[in-house]
């Protein structure tokens, strides 16, 4: 494989783990705009428990991953205190905090970043991407996963059934915060660099995107999300600094066109192999 | 007495939704909260169902105190509110609706109990792998009831369900109401179509203002002119 194949397949990686840990907050109806601060936590995280502390690469990055499922735990509770926009501003500002701290605290590195002297291969990320989204096919199959939709689509009809809201968003958070901070850990690993600088705002915005643009009503949304987002800007790279022009008018016909993102629930059920095959009369069955 | 309401006041801010009211259900009975919008009559069943907490007052269910029990208690006591609007989850499919119906109950049996409720619902069957958004006003409120059928109740409360039908369906699903009266179901129901309300209930109690102004068997109300005073707002 070309080092520039490998390279855009490492992002897929890296991004693919990312997105789904932002798709769980919003297949339960929460928008996570505080992505790079998780993803930096983890990325850190594991560089200095593999670097500096001599902890092996296998237990950093499992450690890295339950670091950012806490802090996702604890970050849940003053954020689910917040509804709508408020809640995007409150995540927002977590990972400004977060870039802020680490680009001021020497033991990281501070701006000069930090250089991580181990690594992994991409079959690692390969085969960890691969796990995390039959994961998510699972879990959106689970009774959480059920609870989780129902809550997103409506959140009355839901405490009606029975459904304890603050519980499933609190547990969407910490799951969202342990893959996040997953992908912030390989890709510390396997780039051998870390710097506050790359996990800005922008960042966030764009897994952000990824999820949104894919569609949060399943798990084949952020696969559909980062598959576009990761390779349309390399197949426009002929195009110059034009490609980012098309890209953004691609993204607004997106938004206009297709709000719900390019996979929906009812795209699935059409496209299912029964529907295609069935010669009719076992509608609903 | 299944369901035992003891002065139950719930207020919202300045709002006093219920005021001091008694109410009592039995096990095999059909009784139906009457009144006019603004009454109090949803306030009171969420209150019953734990959606809306209460000031002051007890509910006692099954024997048991429940007045600061949650939701999701309330239903694993079998305890199950359809509420106002249906309130079916369009998103999901039919299928993961009547799932939900289950949410709270962790037996072996929810399979079976599905498989039940298609049986005595075909039109829910044939459109089980559908979003409930394509299912029509009517199939909705089927789905809704099989849904609460799904948690297995005790009693059943049921706000307003004849609301944005046709008459042809409310006819149905007052024969539906019935039907589950005679297998033994105790069901609180709350209606603004009080003639066929009171056509199904074996007692009634008309709301005004927050508190009961009128209640009796239901064969009495109906000849009642109080109960037409009470709809027109005087006294």
């Amino acid at each position: 494989m070309s080092g520039y194949l490998a390279g855009v397949l490492a992002i897929f990686c890296i991004n693919l783990i990312f997105a789904y840990g932002i798709f769980v907050t919003a297949a339960a109806g929460q928008i996570n705009l505080g992505g790079a601060g998780f993803q930096a936590i983890g990325a850190y995280a594991a560089g200095w428990l593999a670097g500096q502390a001599g902890l092996p690469i296998a237990a950093s990055i499992m450690t890295a991953a339950l670091i950012t499922a806490l802090v996702g735990l604890l970050i849940s509770f003053p954020a689910l205190r917040t509804r709508g926009v408020y809640m995007v501003l409150a995540t927002f500002a977590f990972g400004e905090v977060v870039a802020g701290f680490l680009l001021h605290t020497d033991v990281f590195g501070g701006a000069m970043g930090m250089v991580v002297p181990l690594h992994v291969d991409l079959w690692v990320l390969v085969l960890a991407a691969t796990f995390v989204t039959l994961l998510m096919f699972f879990l959106m199959a689970t009774r959480l996963g059920l609870a989780m939709r129902a809550i997103n689509d409506d959140e009355d009809a839901s405490v009606v059934m029975g459904v304890n809201v603050r519980a499933v968003q609190v547990a969407a958070f910490t799951i969202g915060g342990a893959l996040t901070g997953l992908s912030g850990a390989l890709y510390a690993l396997n780039f051998g660099f870390v710097e506050a600088q790359y996990f800005n705002a922008l960042l966030s915005i764009y897994v952000l995107l990824y999820v949104l643009i894919g569609g949060t009503q399943t798990a084949w949304g952020p696969l559909a999300g980062t598959v576009f987002f990761t390779m349309l800007p390399e197949l426009f790279r002929v195009g110059g600094s034009a490609r980012y022009l098309i890209f953004g008018i691609v993204i607004v016909l997106m938004m206009a066109l297709r709000p719900e993102g390019i996979v929906t629930r009812a795209l699935i059920s059409r496209l299912s192999p029964r529907r295609l095959f069935a010669t009719g009369g076992a509608r609903g069955n | 007495m299944l369901l035992e309401v003891a002065n139950l006041d719930v207020r919202y801010g300045r709002n006093h939704a219920v005021k001091g009211l008694n109410l009592s259900v039995a096990a095999d009975e059909l009784v139906t909260v009457l009144g006019s919008n603004g009454a109090g009559k949803t306030s009171l069943l969420r209150a019953i169902q734990g959606l809306t907490p209460c000031a002051s007052g007890t509910i006692r269910f099954a024997g048991e105190d429940i007045t600061r029990l949650s939701p999701p208690e309330r239903l694993r006591r079998n305890l199950v509110l359809v509420p106002e609007g249906r309130q079916i989850v369009i998103g999901l499919t039919v299928h993961e609706n009547l799932q939900m119906g289950a949410y709270c109950r962790a037996d072996a049996a929810v399979q079976q109990d599905v498989d039940a409720i298609y049986d005595r619902f075909p039109n829910l069957a044939a459109r089980r792998k559908m979003p409930a958004s394509v299912l029509s006003g009517g199939e909705q409120q089927m789905l809704a009831i099989g849904r609460a059928l799904l948690a297995r109740p005790k009693l059943m409360m049921l706000d307003e369900p004849s609301l944005g039908l046709s008459p042809l369906l409310v006819e149905r699903l007052f024969e539906l109401i019935a039907g589950l009266r005679n297998e033994g179901l105790a069901i609180l129901l709350v209606e603004q179509n009080t003639h066929m309300a009171l056509e199904v209930a074996s007692r009634g109690l008309v709301m005004e203002l927050g508190g009961v102004v009128l209640e009796g068997a239901a064969d009495l109300l109906r000849d009642d002119e109080r109960l037409a005073a009470a709809y027109l707002g005087g006294h």
